[in-house]
């Protein structure tokens, strides 16, 4: 059964975060993410969850890696000053292989390198979907749950200021998930089986130290989730002179601005990464085969663009065409964000175009 | 002998905290040492079973035996 | 230990290695009192039935190395954040018996924070901390409780309030806050401690059992290789030094 709502997208995310199983929310404050916790402080306990306003972000985290550990779905919210100091917390996590849902509403697109290099110490990785709509936001937050629990790996969704507060129709499902394995790895108490450690500093028998085993599997597990995760959504392409490459809510916008140039006769594609680990590098390098050049859109000094310089291996010229861009309020709704900015960049990248 | 302890002398690493806690005082280093180099202590006669020995053993080292008491033992 | 000495077949085996304990090797030091209080803390465990139920949220030091030998679940957590992890596992899993296991490092230094919270909240945890006053596995650095006069690595001459600050009395801390309802400190010097310890941590787990609010034992422990001295000389310097900072007994008890 599905209803349609309209919802703030932060609210919308928290909902549907509900509806995938999720039982345990902690988290602290924070502009522009705080409308999840309070959305999760009134909802969570109707359905027997549990929501703790954290007193600090490591405590929040602390708090959802002993609830994830018992086996329970959980999840914290924040923005990147928040995302930073839980970065311990993440990197240990991702070694001991405990499955988390971290939502980052960022203030502009300056946590793209936190997010997907893992902004903590060590060798681990995020996976990382960055939706661009409300809708999309329920859905990949939903995905999100399933693959932290597929892969025993924390999933991060990346929205921001405009996602967590734009009010636009939603529909919600109980998603449909694939059958995942029990989870005997979690600390449940010792009943009727061994007992168990769950640790990021070795192995789950007891006995053994056996360190470089439990952390080669953490690792082993990346070649997969590439292969098996990517995300991407690519629009006039085939033909396309100029391909835009642009993520989360600007990536609508730029879509917009590319449908747009269309309009006007120019030959403009697009390539809007969903999942920003693991990167959609072969859609990108396919466009780069094909295109003369490629322009990324970013709200940041030039994060994502070196991905795209990655996958394109040189072949093309890559412009950035975006940048910091804030108002006052400093949460990245800034005068960069506009169709006509992102067009106008376009155009300054096609000077020929039919009239 | 009403009372007696056990001593696994290879998990010993030599603290000797339980020799000043036997109050019969029944326990002594010995002069040689075990395979990890510590020296571990030897029992003399008199143990009473008190225990005290294996509650402070950092090591676990100690199991302690004692003869059950007359008629009003019923365990 | 000659033929004669020999248990014989009438005598009963009256006190062994804890039920719960999986190996008694351990690489912790000679003198140590940290593998005395995990004893008493198996002991009880297995004396009230709550293998099944426990989660030990352990935290990270020279006990970190216990976990792998405690016949129990353990989630292992970061430096100074048991508490918040332990706060996690009690409020989705309230049936589980959940106890914290740091040391005066972890959770004094780094986690004041966590287990401040954690009793004001009233979290229906055991929080255990192991208290020698030092950094033991890095190797004997100060912490928050080393007391004044105390040489460390960090404190060469001697731990001085100019200098270095002053020690934090833990408990007392705790048993300001009104979501605690246990507070006791003991130590595993000697015989009488050991059994102080004993009680105040049985004690504390029924406090949990019965939902009061959160329960917390203070164990000064033995660790004569950073405080300087031999193994069998960390008993008299816990009597003289670390006891007289930090007196035992009942500090709260609602």
């Amino acid at each position: 059964m599905s209803r349609r709502v309209l919802m703030e997208g932060s609210c919308a995310m928290a909902e549907g975060a509900i509806q995938a199983g999720c039982r345990f929310y902690a988290g602290y404050p924070i502009t522009p993410s705080t409308e999840i916790l309070e959305y999760m402080a009134t909802r969570l306990p109707q359905v027997g969850g549990v929501c703790m306003n954290a007193e600090s972000e490591i405590e929040a985290i602390g708090m959802v890696w002993g609830a994830a550990g018992c086996g329970v779905r959980a999840m914290t919210a924040s923005t990147g000053q928040g995302i930073s100091l839980m970065q311990e917390s993440f990197a240990e996590l991702a070694n001991a292989q405990i499955p988390i849902v971290a939502v980052n509403m960022c203030r502009g697109q300056g946590d793209y390198f936190q997010a997907t290099r893992g902004g903590g110490h060590g060798d681990y990785r995020f996976i990382v979907l960055a939706p661009s709509s409300a809708q999309e936001a329920v859905d990949l937050i939903q995905q999100a749950f399933h693959l932290a629990d597929k892969w025993r790996n924390p999933v991060m969704v990346m929205g921001d200021f405009l996602l967590a507060h734009t009010s636009e129709l939603v529909e919600f499902h109980t998603p449909d998930e694939p059958p995942l394995p029990p989870k005997t790895w979690a600390t449940t108490g010792a009943k009727d089986r061994p007992s168990l450690t769950l640790s990021p500093l070795g192995p789950a028998e007891k006995l053994s130290t056996n360190l470089a085993a439990s952390l080669a599997a953490v690792t082993q597990k990346h070649p997969a989730i590439k292969a098996a995760e990517v995300r991407v959504d690519t629009g006039w392409t085939d033909d396309a002179d100029l391909v835009v490459v642009a993520f989360g809510f600007p990536g609508r916008f730029a879509k917009y601005a590319v449908r747009l140039a269309r309009e006007q006769g120019l030959r403009v594609g697009y390539i809007r990464p969903i999942s920003l680990w693991p990167f959609p590098a072969e859609a990108v390098a396919a466009a780069a085969e094909r295109a003369k050049a490629l322009a990324v859109f970013e709200l940041n000094a030039g994060q994502m663009i070196e991905d795209v310089q990655l996958a394109a291996l040189g072949r093309v010229p890559i412009h950035a065409i975006g940048g910091i861009s804030h108002d006052h309020s400093g949460f990245g709704v800034g005068p960069a964000l506009t169709v006509d900015n992102v067009l106008a960049r376009i155009r300054d990248l096609c000077p020929r175009a039919a009239a | 002998m009403r009372a007696t302890v056990t001593i696994d002398i290879e998990l010993c690493k030599g603290c000797a905290l339980c020799v000043p806690v036997c109050p019969p005082r029944v326990l002594i280093m010995s002069e040689p040492v075990n395979r990890k180099g510590y020296r571990y202590p030897l029992l003399l006669e008199g143990c009473t079973g008190c225990e005290l020995c294996a509650k402070v053993c950092p090591d676990y080292c100690f199991a302690v035996y004692r003869e059950p008491l007359p008629a009003r033992d019923h365990a | 230990m000659t033929e004669s000495l020999a248990p014989t077949p009438s005598m009963r085996k009256v006190f062994d290695k804890p039920e719960l304990l999986l190996n008694t090797e351990h690489s912790l030091c000679p003198g140590c009192g940290e593998p005395i209080a995990l004893r008493l803390m198996l002991e009880l465990i297995h004396e009230l039935g709550l293998r099944e139920r426990t989660i030990c949220v352990a935290g990270i030091g020279c006990y970190t190395a216990f976990p792998m030998i405690m016949d129990i679940d353990v989630l292992q957590a970061l430096h100074g954040r048991a508490p918040s992890v332990a706060t996690g596992v009690k409020r989705v899993r309230p049936d589980a018996f959940v106890f914290t296991m740091q040391g005066d490092g972890d959770m004094v230094s780094e986690g004041l924070q966590e287990v401040l919270h954690s009793a004001a909240r009233g979290e229906r945890i055991t929080a255990i901390v192991l208290n020698n006053g030092v950094f033991g596995e890095t190797g004997g650095h100060a912490t928050a409780t080393t007391v004044i006069g105390q040489h460390t690595k960090t404190t060469p001459g001697g731990r001085s309030r100019e200098q270095h600050g002053n020690p934090i009395k833990i408990s007392e801390l705790i048993a300001q806050l009104d979501g605690s309802a246990y507070v006791a400190r003991a130590a595993v010097h000697t015989p009488a401690s050991i059994k102080l310890t004993r009680q105040y941590l049985h004690d504390a787990f029924q406090c949990q059992l019965e939902g009061r609010g959160l329960s917390f034992v203070e164990i000064l422990t033995m660790c004569p290789t950073d405080w300087f001295v031999a193994p069998d000389q960390g008993p008299a310097w816990l009597e003289e030094n670390l006891k007289q900072a930090y007196p035992l007994g009942v500090i709260k008890s609602v």
